[in-house]
């Protein structure tokens, strides 16, 4: 979805003279076309992720609205304290792109993988968290929260193939989009490994478990209503992310659950270790973690007395080596 | 309530009101960072009186300041109480339960342009709001005041490559050179020697003045620039504390067991007997 995030970009900075694209040094072969359009509104501020972010507070209180973008693990964690003290503390409309969700950058190394980004920001209420599932739901959350007043975090996958069907591009803020029904099991997924969740649903199919399949695709406002109206319909969820288990899209439903009284039992596959200095393709980095359509389906057999090759799921709050 | 809009002459703004203003409140709110407000003192009356040009807290092309060593906050509180830009109340509300004027500085106050406190921030803030005023082709300035020791954090320096290499000639530092940190003197904590030199190194316009000096500040301030010129950096010369004889020799009067060291000042409040000392020396030096 990277292209398609500078193609929004580029369609949205026509109509607007406000909006700016500032880059940490990164982005070859992708913000040339805004750059290409748009020289005089466009800065490589060089390797200084602090410095992107304080800029960028710096020019929306002038009445710009900057987009800075880098490496989503230098985009939200390096200057995670600029983002809170500045766009966050002062309400600005700063948008920040962290390209490479999850295992996206997985060859790249434990210093790419962008597994804590969303966990940490969703932190911070005033932010909003935007995860897309495909590129063209990355389209749609682009343009409906351009307006928005406050800061917003994009967390955006690389790849701009990979389709999640039935999504059909839909973004709602404080939504969830429900892209497959089924009474047995709910699958809640979030961000590009959506694929895998519907993959997995059509696999159990095979074993007559029916699944449903929601995807989360924003924080800040948490999607809690529509959770909560799903997982009050069946005894068992499945939440899925290239994210850690703390925070992140696992915590969000297990609130959920909690607070609203339900039955519903959660079975949270997350990233669970700490960098492992292991790198490999994202399907190799899902498969090792235990959050492709294999773990899912495995998930959802254990639930119903299938092969108990789930114990992934199951939380027993031992960290991981 | 918060006014936002002058009603008192700037000519009520002087080096030895605002001193007084911040030792009455730091001891009204039994507070620290006294010394680190006093140095600043003739650099905010310079700034204030003689080179920002703010026709209101709101104007939007108004001049911006970012004070990035927020721990000094009481001190330009003092100003803008002074400026009539806060009230009575709003000031004494000063470190109270619930108030928007806590020791480091709140945007949410009238006249002043960003949240600060965590050191290393308030130049690239800066940096964005020099180069969002160019963009908008504004006469505007923006002025940036951190401490010698926030020299220590990366980000300064990352600020510094930006404006120096897009010659943000709008855009000028002062380093308040007090030789202090939070534990210690700034040369034996991590020395940084040569500070001015730095700065040029990194393609800066360097200025060195006395700290206290009101007419050797406000010309520097007022050194001008044109477009392609490189960002100015002044390096003003300070002295912890500077004002009150006994902070700036580092003795706390009533605390006999701790040694003398100007960073006591950093921290410690004022015991009655250091207030009514403190504040006879200011009349005494008129």
């Amino acid at each position: 979805m990277r292209q398609v995030f500078v193609k929004a970009l580029c369609g949205l900075a026509a109509a607007d003279e406000r909006i700016l694209l500032l880059t940490g040094d990164l982005g070859y072969m992708a913000l040339e076309p805004f750059r290409d359009s748009f020289p005089a509104r466009f800065f490589n501020v060089g390797v200084a992720e602090q410095n992107l972010i304080g800029m960028v507070t710096g020019l929306a209180e002038a009445g710009f609205r900057p987009y800075a973008y880098s490496i989503a693990t230098f985009a939200a964690l390096r200057p995670f304290e600029f983002i809170r003290n500045g766009p966050v503390l002062h309400r600005l409309p700063v948008r920040i792109a962290g390209m490479g969700m999850g295992f996206t950058y997985g060859h790249a190394g434990p210093s790419h993988h962008a597994l804590e980004d969303i966990a940490a920001l969703r932190t911070l209420p005033a932010l909003t968290v935007v995860i897309p599932a495909d590129s063209a739901q990355a389209s749609a959350a682009m343009e409906q929260t351009a307006a928005l007043p406050g800061p917003v975090y994009y967390s955006l996958s690389k790849d701009d193939r990979a389709v999640v069907p039935d999504l059909k591009g839909r973004f709602e803020l404080g939504r969830v989009q429900i892209v497959r029904e089924g009474a047995d099991v709910a699958i809640v997924s979030m961000g590009s490994i959506s694929t895998e969740a519907v993959a997995a649903a059509l696999e159990l199919e095979t074993y007559g478990i029916q699944a449903s399949v929601a995807v989360v695709s924003n924080f800040n406002p948490d999607p809690v209503e529509d959770l909560a109206g799903l997982l009050g319909g069946v005894p068992h969820v499945i939440s899925v992310e290239a994210q850690t288990l703390s925070g992140g899209l696992a915590s969000l439903v297990g609130v959920v659950i909690a607070s609203r009284g339900l039955s519903c039992r959660l079975w949270p596959l997350a990233v669970r270790t700490s960098p492992d200095g292991l790198s490999g393709s994202e399907a190799d980095c899902w498969r090792r973690h235990g959050l492709d359509r294999r773990a899912i389906v495995d998930c959802g057999l254990s639930i119903f007395g299938g092969p108990a090759r789930c114990a992934r799921a199951s939380y027993s709050g031992r960290p991981s080596e | 309530m918060l006014a936002g809009t002058a009603k008192t002459s700037i000519t009520s703004l002087t080096s030895k009101r605002i001193r007084q203003v911040i030792l009455q409140q730091s001891k009204r709110a039994n507070v620290g960072h006294i010394g680190s407000c006093l140095c600043v003192v003739e650099i905010l009356c310079a700034l204030y009186n003689r080179v920002l040009h703010i026709p209101s807290a709101a104007d939007p092309d108004r001049d911006r300041f970012i004070l990035s060593k927020g721990h000094a906050a009481l001190a330009l509180y003092a100003v803008l109480a002074l400026k009539g830009w806060l009230s009575k109340s709003d000031l004494e509300s000063f470190c109270a339960d619930g108030s928007l004027l806590g020791v480091h500085p709140e945007y949410r106050v009238p006249g002043i342009d960003f949240s600060t406190g965590s050191l290393g921030h308030g130049m690239s803030i800066a940096a964005g709001a020099a180069l969002g005023a160019r963009l908008q082709q504004s006469g505007r300035r923006v002025f940036c005041l951190i401490s010698d020791a926030e020299c220590n954090e990366g980000s300064v320096w990352e600020a510094a490559m930006f404006s120096a290499h897009h010659r943000l000639h709008n855009l000028t530092v002062i380093i308040d050179l007090n030789g202090q940190q939070a534990l210690g003197r700034t040369q034996e904590v991590l020395d940084i020697p040569n500070l001015k030199e730095r700065w040029q190194a990194f393609g800066w316009r360097t200025t060195e003045v006395d700290g206290h000096a009101l007419d050797q500040l406000s010309s520097s301030l007022n050194a001008q620039s044109q477009p392609g010129d490189a960002p100015h950096v002044i390096v003003a010369r300070t002295i912890f504390g500077h004002g009150v004889s006994y902070m700036m020799a580092g003795k706390a009067l009533t605390q006999t067991h701790l040694s003398d060291q100007p960073v006591n000042w950093h921290y410690l409040p004022m015991s009655d007997e250091e207030y009514q000392l403190a504040l006879a020396e200011l009349e005494t030096a008129g």
